[in-house]
């Protein structure tokens, strides 16, 4: 076969045509070269990052919070380990179909886990639930093959062994709010991180939350772990033991059941706190996985107030208790000698106007030691007036008061010692003569908080001494190894001399233990006890004055008050007690000090727990 | 005549070892590459490379049978085939297995085969035999070229309609560029050109969703990352990752720990550019360039016209698969299914590269004029 004329022109066109066509798969074949050149040399550093961004994912793991124990190193707060469900956005596909498969069984937040999976960062897990049931655990399990990208992460939650016991005390978690994130200058907190926010949780915090550690690891698409490449294992965080007598504790709170109010206890040798109340009270449980709003806004709304911690926060007029600080600076400034007597014809009169003792009658010829007793309101009018205002406050700052204690707790108050100038920068007004007999038996202008009165009597029973409270006694590593011990700290001596001391001591054990003794309900015949009552007159119209306490409306009730402490001689315990509109001190607040007293005092006997630290 | 021996000693003097050797080279880098695409997979994944061991078998046996036999009587058969061809694609679209939401299969004798991979060297030949029939004074115009049209459109839109707008884009592609080859008139290129362009909304309207999404995601992968978008991130990651040298063998993190999506079959050129780097991508796209360049020799020393045109084809076929295939990998092209030849994973492409191989070579050791 020959090639005809028209192929030979054929091939001739066709070899024109080649041309291109080899040119233009050599054009295609030199441009891919070039993509290949961007990507492989130019973007490859970029591009590499990528690819070890994909490889390899650091997960922080969760520090173990320290421990908290009591006195008699019995725990009161641990943690327990709790199942978060929670999802990698970038390894779910199907993040409808994830969440209805969920959902099924488990109450979810579609909505909130939507959006936090809009505002997740890449690769941050999005938690669906925290703190789920075994049962729910069991089904996640079951089907975790189903769900790609959906794990069960182990995160420990608190644990409070005596549920709303102490709650005011060691406080709560909750999650870390944005402004405390922001307002952090180094954090090694994140997003979702639980954080102390009250009480001994929250003061201890850098002390109680150990360290985060991290987990660098390799995973494949689906974001299964394939290598661990490096870790960091977390620090437990320190153990804490506090002064509180979880036992006495518990006493407390059941004294003070159907009540509301404060109570404080204390050891009068170093000033470590006993035991705490304030009542009404809350749950710390119910904070651990997160609080619920309906919970929360109960806890804001209720009237009573239950996250006040009414020991250190709640200012109240002390009262007739604050007949002890009279009677010493009567003693002391001289105003009175220790047999000198005044007469108390029932009322005291100033000027025009006259000021009741309780005792309609009168008590009589009345020397400090009876005024006491019997707590005589003419002799304290007396001797307040001869002191002044501004002599008798310098004794009460002498005492504490108007000042903070320095507990180691969140939001103390510091209460107030009223004084002329006082009077005239704040109220622009000049002080009155009246005013001062008022103050003199603790009334008027006067507020102390319950931990204010348990330091005044604790030094009143240690002969002068007054301690910083103290709430925590040791810290330790989790394997016992000491990091720092709170020694008692003395923050001040009374300027009264121990015969002066005595003579109010000596009253003291009266107010108990004589048959005219107002605080008598607190003689239990366990110890000898010395206390003294007060009522804090509560401001009420005219027509309820002279009704009896069941009569009253329950908010215009007084405040009960009793302090006290024991054994007489050698004293082991001081409380003070507050009884929210309970009338008066010597019928209801004394009942409960003499209780806890005694429950203190055998429980002692019986249990060898260890002197006091 | 009829007694003549259909193989002559001659013809195998004239066997071109070195298209012959460099496609068996290619093909070894892709078992080489399928072996550690799944290498850290699981049990059954890795030991794919061996199967594509077997299919490199029935490749080597096509690619005889395409020897033997003399492209001239392919050539007088061509419309059976095709009739042939066409049948099988409707009985696919009517009773094919379905694999991943496609038709695309069929089954002979336990073997699951594409016959869409078989209707491009069926299309190959049967446009060679038109247009060797079909010989016209000057340019190909508009009317000249309606009757081609349709017999490519016929199994086109059947293949298309599986889905596989890969197969049909390259029937398409197959036609246009022989086409070209026998010249067409600039005027009715022109106007055909302008047709396409515009009926351009009219394809789009007949696209399906996720057809559609691959081509938005080409403008703008990062739109839905983890969607449409993350092929076409994840195989660049992987591609540009490799660097200069690569990572090693077995050693790609995108393509090991299955970043890389279809790694084994349409993604196959990221596994290999991921671990062996530039200078390894580069000594594949030369080789693919010498294979090409050694088929276009093959058109040029064809002996007759139809030998041209079925080399021709065969090398726009290839060259298409190539460049598409490796644009797509790195994002230059929408992510459609096009394998590269001879690399990816796959019975069918395969054993049809090696057939079209073997078609190239038949044309080539039969450009002599025989003698005695």
């Amino acid at each position: 076969m020959r090639l005809s004329g028209q192929e030979q022109n054929f091939s001739e066109v066709i070899k024109r045509r080649m041309l291109v066509f080899t040119a233009l798969i050599i054009a295609f074949f030199l441009f891919l070269i070039f993509r290949l050149w961007y990507l492989q040399v130019i973007k490859s550093d970029e591009l590499k990052l990528m690819a070890e961004n994909n490889r390899v994912r650091t997960v922080p793991l969760k520090a173990y919070r320290g421990k908290i124990f009591d006195r008699n190193k019995r725990e009161i707060i641990d943690s327990r380990p709790s199942f978060n469900l929670s999802l990698t956005p970038e390894d779910v596909k199907d993040i409808e179909r994830v969440l209805s498969a969920i959902g099924s069984k488990i109450k979810i937040d579609t909505e909130r886990i939507k959006r936090e999976i809009k505002n997740s960062a890449p690769f941050q897990p999005v938690i669906i639930k925290r703190d789920i049931s075994w049962d729910e655990v069991a089904f996640i399990e079951e089907r975790l093959l189903d769900l790609p990208g959906v794990f069960l992460d182990i995160e420990p939650v608190r644990n409070y062994l005596h549920g709303e016991t102490g709650s005011h005390i060691f406080g709560y978690l909750g999650e870390i709010t944005k402004t405390q994130l922001d307002g952090l200058k180094i954090s090694d907190y994140r997003l979702g991180d639980f954080i102390g926010q009250y009480g001994i949780e929250k003061k201890y915090e850098p002390i109680l939350k150990g360290k985060r550690g991290s987990k660098l690891m390799e995973v494949d698409a689906a974001g299964r772990e394939l290598k661990i490449l490096r870790q960091t294992d977390p620090d437990f965080g320190y153990n804490l033991y506090l002064t509180i007598d979880i036992e006495l504790q518990k006493e407390a709170e059941r004294l003070f059941e159907g009540k509301n109010g404060a109570l404080v206890a204390m050891d009068p040798r170093d000033g470590s706190i006993l035991a705490m109340v304030s009542k009404p009270s809350f749950d710390p449980n119910l904070f651990a996985g997160g609080v619920s709003k309906p919970y929360w806004s109960n806890l804001i709304t209720d009237d009573h107030k239950p996250l006040q911690n009414r020991a250190i926060q709640g200012q109240y007029p002390p009262g007739s208790v604050f007949k002890i600080i009279t009677a010493a600076a009567g003693l002391e400034e001289e105003v009175i000698t220790p047999s000198g007597t005044i007469d108390c014809p029932g009322y005291f009169k100033l000027g025009k106007k006259s000021y009741r003792c309780w005792k309609k009658g009168g008590h009589g010829r009345m020397d400090v030691h009876n005024a006491l007793i019997q707590s005589c309101d003419v002799f304290f009018y007396t001797v307040g007036f001869r002191l002044g205002v501004d002599r008798l406050s310098r004794y009460s700052k002498g005492f504490g008061f108007g000042n903070l204690t320095n507990i180691d707790l969140e939001g103390e108050k510091g209460g107030l010692v009223p004084t002329s100038d006082w009077k005239e920068s704040v109220k622009g007004e000049p002080w009155i003569l009246g005013e001062t007999v008022s103050v003199s038996i603790g009334q008027g202008f006067n507020l102390v908080t319950p931990i204010q009165l348990a330091n005044m009597i604790a030094s009143v029973a240690n002969g002068g001494k007054i301690f910083k409270p103290r709430i925590v006694w040791k810290m330790e590593t989790t394997d016992g190894n000491p990091i720092e011990d709170i020694k008692p700290e003395i923050r001040g001596k009374l300027a009264i001399t121990q015969k002066n001391l005595d003579i109010i001591r000596e009253a003291l054990y009266g107010v108990v233990n004589d048959p005219r003794g107002t605080g008598r309900a607190s003689n239990t015949g366990a110890v000898k006890v010395a206390g003294k009552t007060g009522t804090a007159q509560v401001i009420k119209m005219p027509e309820m004055e002279e009704k009896k306490d069941e009569d009253v409306p329950y908010e215009f009730r007084d405040h009960a008050w009793f302090v006290a402490f024991a054994p007489y001689e050698n004293p082991t315990i001081a409380v003070s007690v507050l009884v929210e509109h309970g009338g008066h001190g010597g019928s209801v607040a004394a009942p409960i000090a003499g209780k806890l007293i005694k429950s203190y005092i055998e429980g002692h006997q019986s249990t060898g727990a260890p002197e006091h630290q | 005549m009829n007694n003549k021996p259909i193989f002559k000693y001659q013809l195998i003097s004239n066997f071109d070892w070195i298209l012959f050797w460099l496609t068996i080279v290619i093909t070894a880098i892709g078992v080489v590459a399928i072996y550690s695409s799944g290498w850290a997979g699981n049990s059954n994944s890795n030991r794919i490379y061996i199967k594509q061991i077997y299919w490199v078998i029935y490749g080597l046996t096509g690619m005889m049978l395409m020897l033997l036999i003399d492209y001239r009587s392919m050539e007088r058969f061509a419309y059976i085939f095709y009739v042939v061809t066409v049948a099988i694609l409707v009985f696919v679209a009517i009773s094919g297995k379905s694999a991943s939401g496609a038709q695309r299969w069929v089954s002979l004798g336990g073997l699951r085969f594409q016959p869409s991979e078989i209707a491009k060297i069926v299309m190959i030949i049967t446009l060679a035999r038109y247009f060797d029939d079909r010989k016209i004074r000057g340019l190909y115009r508009i009317r000249d070229l309606i009757v081609p049209a349709v017999i490519v459109l016929i199994p086109a839109v059947l293949i298309a309609k599986q889905p596989d707008l890969g197969t049909a884009a390259v029937l398409l592609f197959i036609f246009l560029a022989i086409s070209l080859f026998m010249g067409i008139n600039p005027k009715s290129f022109l106007i055909l050109s302008g047709t396409f362009l515009s009926s351009l909304p009219l394809l789009w309207h007949f696209m399906k969703d996720y057809q559609k999404k691959r081509i938005l995601t080409l403008i703008d992968p990062k739109a839905d990352p983890l969607g449409s978008g993350y092929h076409i991130i994840q195989s660049q990651i992987a591609i540009g990752s490799g660097g200069y040298t690569g990572k090693g063998l077995l050693s790609g993190t995108q393509s090991q720990l299955n970043f890389l999506p279809e790694k084994h079959t349409d993604f196959i050129f990221a596994v290999f550019a991921e671990e062996m780097g530039f200078i390894g991508a580069v000594v594949l796209i030369a080789l693919y360039i010498i294979l090409l360049m050694k088929g276009i020799d093959v058109i040029y020393r064809a002996r007759d016209r139809s030998g041209a045109l079925m080399a021709a084809g065969v090398i726009s076929m290839l060259a298409f698969h190539i460049i598409f295939n490796i644009g797509m990998t790195t994002g230059i092209f929408p992510v459609v299914g096009i394998p590269l030849p001879f690399v990816s994973y796959g019975g069918s492409s395969l054993v049809t590269n090696f057939m079209a191989i073997g078609l190239l070579l038949n044309i080539n050791m039969r450009r002599f004029k025989e003698m005695g």
